[in-house]
């Protein structure tokens, strides 16, 4: 059997990843400008009491240069930004646990490339027991275990109770190579190593920056790549046969989709498309006809309940009477007296007037049709044809021969759409006849010049003006 | 003395053509079978000839897809944030979370707001979805589902029933009680069937249809009723992630987005595909249309959100920021469509002018990943929902200086 490609690639070459590894890789990409000896950030060796203090930047360093590099105006967000990625574990301050960046003289250190997230480590529990084991074996006073850690090593024992002997030789191992290296650069790599976990069993309360989102766990999930043991143990799926690997997630297409993708291609390019021009003038002019009614822009009247905890504006909302400012909206459009409760009302009352009501009855029976169960449609669809459309019918609507003829076949096999050839008919019917007269009638106008509503007496602070 | 090779044939009835010849042993997927040598090379043949027809498919496919993109191109005269020059730049907005909502024991996966523009349902990575009054914080009801991941949940337009659902790839129906007392969970209706977690759903204009979303791949129609699929929609290539039903009132489409970068527009009465679009790099996370329904707009995993056109058919902004790196996990409008809300994987709420491009407000506060971002029915505020299980509601605090004519008269906050 052939071997399966380790990734796909997409249309524009770029290989196929999992959506963290996106982040991962662009994250890195600024760790590397971050590193890079002329433009990066001076990373120097500072003396302190009795020692040196190796490798280090500040904290301030750190924001400075994102602000100057990355085209970040707001030290907040300069600040946000690189608490996500010492988060993640690319950088971290040297003496604390809690990885959040600092803007002050605090001491940073880089990463290294073996611990980054982007090598996939899941690592298990014996790990940790074996790294906090061997921090014991370090008797120095001040890499003396915190409490937590302290809690977490003695929740391990009673765990790996029966694997302890394992553990503890693995940690009396490590800890002995460790004493074999030069001591800046134990100081170095123990920091990294703690770093490390501290992404990976972060403190309670620090977010665990390695929880992924379920919905794509199943592509993160890459055996082949996982890495579960830092310290080399058995359990390390990296040591399994290449020829084990689980196929990639993308599929090939199959050749009825690639049929059906050539179809749809080709539907495609008959279609009527406008110019951009045209486009963005349609855009600009309905955000601006819509500024008045969008709170961010105009305050509602008399405020926004949200910000005045006062809810007056919603129960304004909620009564029959419809304001100025909501009567204004039916004429922008059809769709607008359609959408609005209160405008249907009016526009019926108009049409009642104008003898052709049952156009608007026929289209909101038909909309009322549609939101039916579906066991009671055969009946309503037998009422509406029996009430609007048959030979004799009481509302009789005036529909063109070809829906009439298209929805006398479909009643015979009744649907939810059995009517949408004539619903839509009506509707352009009343859209390019009737609305427009309604507009221009003395009742709408008359809607439209009411009274402004007024403001009930007991407020406070308010004054209140009737416009004529 | 010569060596002597033996070589054993077996000789009986082929597998496939039955006729009694010299037979090969071979492997076919691990399974021994026995065809004679003409038909082995027949079977060779078959193998040839169909990598060559989907090869050339894949080819006619990917020439059809450019032309497409030329035809497209044509009609790009200008871009949006040209023509919106001429508009004043709007200023920063300050946006103020005036509501905390504090009550699920894990992750809010997703949010939805009722018509009465008040409350809301949200879902939790614990299993839990609640029904809240966010104007005064009160928790009217609650219900804990039999799995945890609780990914999608919705309002029912009448305000009398909530739908929601996740890994356990269906989609329920809980009629709301006024009783507090009654066991919510005991009038449940199952109502929608995947074959992968359930990553959207929506009510239609109507308590009696839901729109869902699926891992599988697919989208689907359900009468809330009878259980019964009216309509299925096939198209997409990965999970889908997000569905928007179309704003108008005769409106018959929806638009959905998944994890093959693909944003699709389709027709709920035949099902069909009608129109797509793929400029996105990742995942689509969310997908929402415009007010006036000519467009719609996605968050994606490659950190940007983007606005298409239905009418010029193509993308016609991107929002995005060299600082801004995490992905977009959802997105809403204004109600007038100026401004776009998204919530992204830094924690963060980015505010976008839609017409200019530019960014005009960024909200910190939550201390987890932005799940779910969605402004509420009229417009006055916008809810969030967070892996650091809260939800906020916040609004636009007009600052002090400002003044209108409205606010003369009436001399609000």
């Amino acid at each position: 059997m052939a071997q399966p490609s380790s990734c796909a690639q997409s249309s524009n070459g770029v290989a196929d990843e999992s959506p963290n590894m996106l982040v991962y890789r662009k994250m890195e990409d600024i760790i590397a400008r971050m590193q890079d000896e002329k433009n990066g950030i001076p990373i120097r060796t500072v003396k302190s009491f009795l020692s040196k203090i190796p490798s280090v930047f500040s904290g301030s360093d750190i924001v400075q240069w994102m602000q100057k590099n990355l085209n970040i105006e707001d030290q907040v967000e300069a600040l946000h930004l690189g608490t996500l990625m010492a988060a993640h574990g690319y950088f971290f301050p040297i003496s604390d646990h809690v990885l959040t960046l600092k803007e002050d003289g605090t001491f940073y250190r880089f990463q290294t490339p073996y611990f980054w997230p982007s090598n996939c480590w899941e690592p298990e529990n014996t790990d940790y027991a074996v790294y906090l084991c061997k921090r014991t074996m370090q008797n120095k006073a001040r890499l003396e275990l915190a409490d937590l850690c302290a809690e977490s090593l003695a929740r391990l024992q009673r765990a790996f109770a029966r694997k302890w002997e394992f553990i503890f030789m693995q940690a009396e191992a490590q800890a002995k190579v460790d004493k074999k290296r030069d001591k800046i650069e134990r100081k170095i790599l123990d920091s990294q190593e703690r770093a490390f976990w501290d992404v990976h069993r972060p403190v309670p309360g620090c977010v665990n920056t390695t929880e992924a989102d379920i919905k794509k766990s199943s592509r993160m999930k890459q055996p082949h790549k996982t890495r579960k043991s830092v310290y080399g143990l058995q359990n390390d799926i990296r040591s399994h046969s290449p020829t084990h690997t689980v196929t990639p997630e993308v599929k090939e297409p199959t050749e009825d989709e690639l049929h059906d993708q050539i179809q749809h291609c080709q539907e495609q390019l008959d279609r009527h498309r406008l110019k951009m021009s045209k486009v963005a003038e349609s855009l600009l002019s309905f955000a601006e006809q819509y500024l008045e009614y969008d709170p961010f822009f105009t305050t509602p009247e008399p405020s926004n309940p949200w910000i005045s905890d006062d809810v007056t504006s919603w129960e304004l909302e909620a009564c029959k009477e419809a304001g100025q400012q909501r009567v204004k909206r039916w004429a922008f459009c059809f769709d607008e007296v359609m959408k609005d409760p209160v405008g249907r009302e009016q526009f019926l009352k108009f049409l009642e007037s104008e003898f052709s009501s049952e156009n608007l009855r026929f289209w909101l029976a038909v909309q009322e049709l549609k939101k039916r169960p579906i066991r009671e449609v055969p009946t309503r669809v037998q009422e509406i044809w029996e009430e609007f459309l048959a030979p004799g019918a009481p509302s009789a609507i005036n529909v063109d021969s070809r829906s009439y003829d298209k929805t006398t076949q479909n009643i015979k096999d009744p649907g939810r759409y059995a009517f949408q050839d004539a619903q839509e008919h009506i509707y352009k019917l009343m859209k390019s006849d009737s609305y427009s007269r309604f507009i221009r009638s003395s009742a709408y106008q008359e809607l439209l010049q009411a009274k402004k509503k007024v403001q009930p007496q007991n407020r406070p602070r308010h004054t209140h003006a009737s416009l004529c | 003395m010569c060596d002597q090779t033996f070589l054993a044939i077996t000789f009986g009835p082929c597998d496939n053509c039955s006729q009694n010849k010299p037979l090969m042993n071979i492997y076919l997927k691990n399974e021994p079978i026995n065809y004679c040598s003409l038909c082995v090379e027949l079977m060779a043949c078959q193998g040839l000839a169909k990598g060559e027809t989907t090869n050339t498919l894949k080819a006619e496919s990917e020439s059809l897809k450019a032309k497409l993109e030329e035809e497209r191109a044509k009609l790009h005269d200008v871009e949006l944030h040209q023509v919106a020059e001429k508009i004043d730049a709007l200023g920063q907005f300050v946006m103020k979370t005036r509501r905390t909502l504090k009550g699920h024991g894990n992750k809010v996966l997703c949010m939805d707001w009722c018509r009465d523009k008040r409350r809301i349902v949200s879902s939790s990575q614990d299993g839990k979805v609640i029904v809240w009054d966010a104007y005064t914080t009160n928790k009217e009801h609650a219900v804990t589902m039999p799995c945890t991941w609780v990914m999608a949940c919705a309002y029912a337009p009448s305000g009398c029933a909530v739908a929601c659902g996740g890994l356990d790839n269906k989609c329920s129906v809980y009629p709301l009680s006024l009783d507090k007392n009654e066991n919510l969970a005991a009038k449940k209706k199952s109502v929608a069937m995947h074959t992968n977690y359930l990553s959207s759903c929506s009510f239609t204009n109507s308590d009696m249809q839901i729109l869902t979303s699926s891992g599988d791949g697919t989208c689907a129609l359900w009468d809330v009723e009878s259980g019964q699929l009216l309509q299925s929609f096939h198209g997409h290539s990965a999970d889908v992630l997000s569905l928007d039903l179309a704003p108008s009132e005769t409106g018959n489409t929806f638009v959905s987005g998944g994890c093959d970068k693909k944003a699709n527009v389709w027709d709920m009465r035949s099902g069909q595909n009608v129109q797509s679009f793929e400029t996105h790099e990742s995942d689509i996370n969310n997908v929402k249309y415009y007010p006036s329904g000519d467009a719609f707009a996605t968050g994606s995993d490659d950190a940007t959100c983007r606005l298409y056109d239905l009418r010029a058919d193509r993308e016609v902004a991107i929002y995005s920021k060299d600082s801004i790196i995490f992905g977009a996990s959802s997105v809403d409008f204004s109600l007038s469509g100026r401004l776009l809300f998204a919530g992204y994987n830094d924690y963060t709420i980015n505010v976008w002018d839609v017409l200019k491009g530019t960014r005009v407000a960024i909200l910190f506060g939550h201390e987890n990943r932005v799940s779910t971002v969605r402004v509420s029915p009229d417009g006055t505020a916008f809810c969030s929902g967070s892996w650091d299980n809260t939800l906020r509601v916040s609004a636009y605090l007009r600052s002090s200086g400002e003044s209108e004519l409205r606010n003369i008269l009436y001399n609000t906050v």
